[in-house]
């Protein structure tokens, strides 16, 4: 991470820990909008993090937009994910917008506003796979129509615009998808159930039905599935498992301290708990290699020209896929481990020693696109991947 | 060749049209193929042609059009 980049990651370190966690329990409790963190981050001019700085934004890459999404994580991470899915929307536009004028508009726009983009993809009727629509463009015109039954939209009712899946147009495949932008004054949302999680409380994501219009500049011109494999599921899964990572080092943060003030209480006696939290340090150095690693290695080849060919190759895709599965799983064990060194001061919501929510928003992980959809593409891919 | 791709396509790509009747040049993404099927067609070509791809050439565009993969298929297997 350059130094600039550096300084950024500090100053979020900062909202982080002075207004996203403080506001974390009454975020989770009541299962509200981290509105505190998000007005800070827009202040500080992060929603356009990733925007290029010749544009005005701050140019960051992705290991410092990981870096940030982790800070984050360890202190909300619910406002951590709000964060890391609207960076998500804002890369598929910065990446794959540029050639259409309306796009280097919109970026502008977005820099001086710091609007909220969320994420439209899932669908009523497919669940959660992102390669499948069944709602389709329609065209009349140069402007177009597109209403969409969305199972799922985080932050919806927050948002100021948003990307959205869909057919090409009435008569396309339903795999032939394209990715559009819609403008807040031209759509509404009906909302069609409640988000009661068991975590990621804060990230307010119940089911819409989106009703949209727009100028048909607002449709990307790239085909949805090269936005996905090059950018979309990327960042999706570094910027996740960046969460998740937040997640499992505040757990362990908090089973360490427990495990010092064990030690003092009796100086030359080894608690047992410190045999676990050996282990489960280990554990973390492992998630945090992991992600660490692809994320470096991912950031390489975006900003070469002969990576960008790798990025649509299956190698690729299984690796992104690779890093997802595995941080879903580990954030989960890690954090189930600083709960059994922690105890009952751990299991109390009101302990500074609590993991409660740590644990409920870790069970996300394995769920934001289900593990088994993911194995078993890797399991389909795997049938001709040589490995050579 | 080609006719022997066409067919492999219709078998194994879940098109939405008629394989037999793509051009050289159709979009097989906009005629339907998903990358699930596309793995199922790329496995059926190294039966048929008694090749492997090599993973560089296990992307996208390499299996965009028949033309496409007439192209990688005889690049293969040359003669």
């Amino acid at each position: 991470m350059n130094l600039i980049d550096g300084t950024h990651v500090e100053a979020v370190r900062r909202i982080a820990s002075e207004v996203a966690g403080p506001a974390a329990d009454s975020v989770d409790r009541e299962g509200r909008f981290p509105d505190e963190a998000i007005s800070a981050l827009k202040k500080g001019h992060f929603m356009s993090a990733f925007a290029p700085k010749s544009s005005g934004g701050l140019g960051c890459g992705m290991v410092g937009l990981a870096a940030m999404c982790e800070a984050l994580g360890e202190h909300c991470a619910s406002a951590a994910m709000v964060f890391a899915m609207h960076q998500i929307q804002v890369a598929c536009i910065v990446r794959h917008g540029m050639s259409q004028a309306f796009f280097r508009a919109y970026v502008a726009e977005l820099i001086e506003r710091q609007n909220v983009v969320a994420s439209v993809t899932s669908e009523v009727g497919i669940g959660g796979e992102m390669r499948t629509s069944l709602c389709a463009v329609e065209t009349r015109g140069d402007r177009f129509g597109l209403v969409k039954d969305a199972s799922t939209i985080s932050y919806g009712a927050q948002a100021d615009d948003l990307l959205v899946t869909a057919r090409r147009a009435p008569d396309a495949p339903s795999s032939d998808q394209v990715l559009v932008l819609v403008r807040k004054a031209d759509y509404s949302l009906e909302k069609k159930g409640e988000w009661d999680s068991l975590g990621m409380r804060g990230t307010c994501s119940p089911p819409f039905k989106m009703t949209s219009e727009g100028h048909s500049d607002q449709v990307l011109s790239q085909p949805f599935a090269d936005i996905a494999s090059h950018t979309m599921v990327p960042f999706s899964h570094i910027l996740w498992a960046s969460c998740w990572l937040g997640i499992a080092t505040a757990a362990v943060t908090r089973a360490r301290a427990f495990v010092r003030v064990q030690a003092r209480a009796k100086p030359g006696t080894t608690p047992p708990t410190a045999l676990r939290l050996a282990e489960v340090v280990s554990t973390l150095q492992s998630m945090r290699a992991n992600v660490d690693h692809v994320t470096t290695e991912c950031e390489a080849l975006m900003t070469s020209q002969e990576g960008t060919d790798a990025l649509s190759s299956i190698a690729f895709a299984l690796k992104m896929n690779n890093l997802k599965v595995s941080s879903s799983q580990l954030v989960v064990q890690i954090v189930q481990q600083a709960l059994l060194i922690c105890g009952i001061l751990g299991y109390k919501n009101d302990s500074k020693f609590a993991v409660g929510r740590h644990l409920r928003d870790a069970h996300s992980a394995a769920l934001m696109v289900g593990n088994d959809r993911i194995y078993a593409t890797n399991a389909s891919m795997l049938l001709v991947l040589k490995d050579d | 060749m080609s006719d022997e791709i066409r067919q492999i396509l219709k078998e194994h790509g879940r098109l939405s049209v008629d394989a037999i009747t793509l051009g050289d040049d159709d979009d097989l993404y906009k005629a339907g193929m998903t990358s699930h099927a596309s793995v199922n067609v790329m496995l059926a070509l190294e039966g048929k042609f008694e090749i492997e791809f090599p993973d560089r050439m296990l992307k996208r565009s390499v299996f965009e059009t028949i033309a496409s993969i007439r192209d990688a298929v005889a690049e293969l297997k040359p003669g």
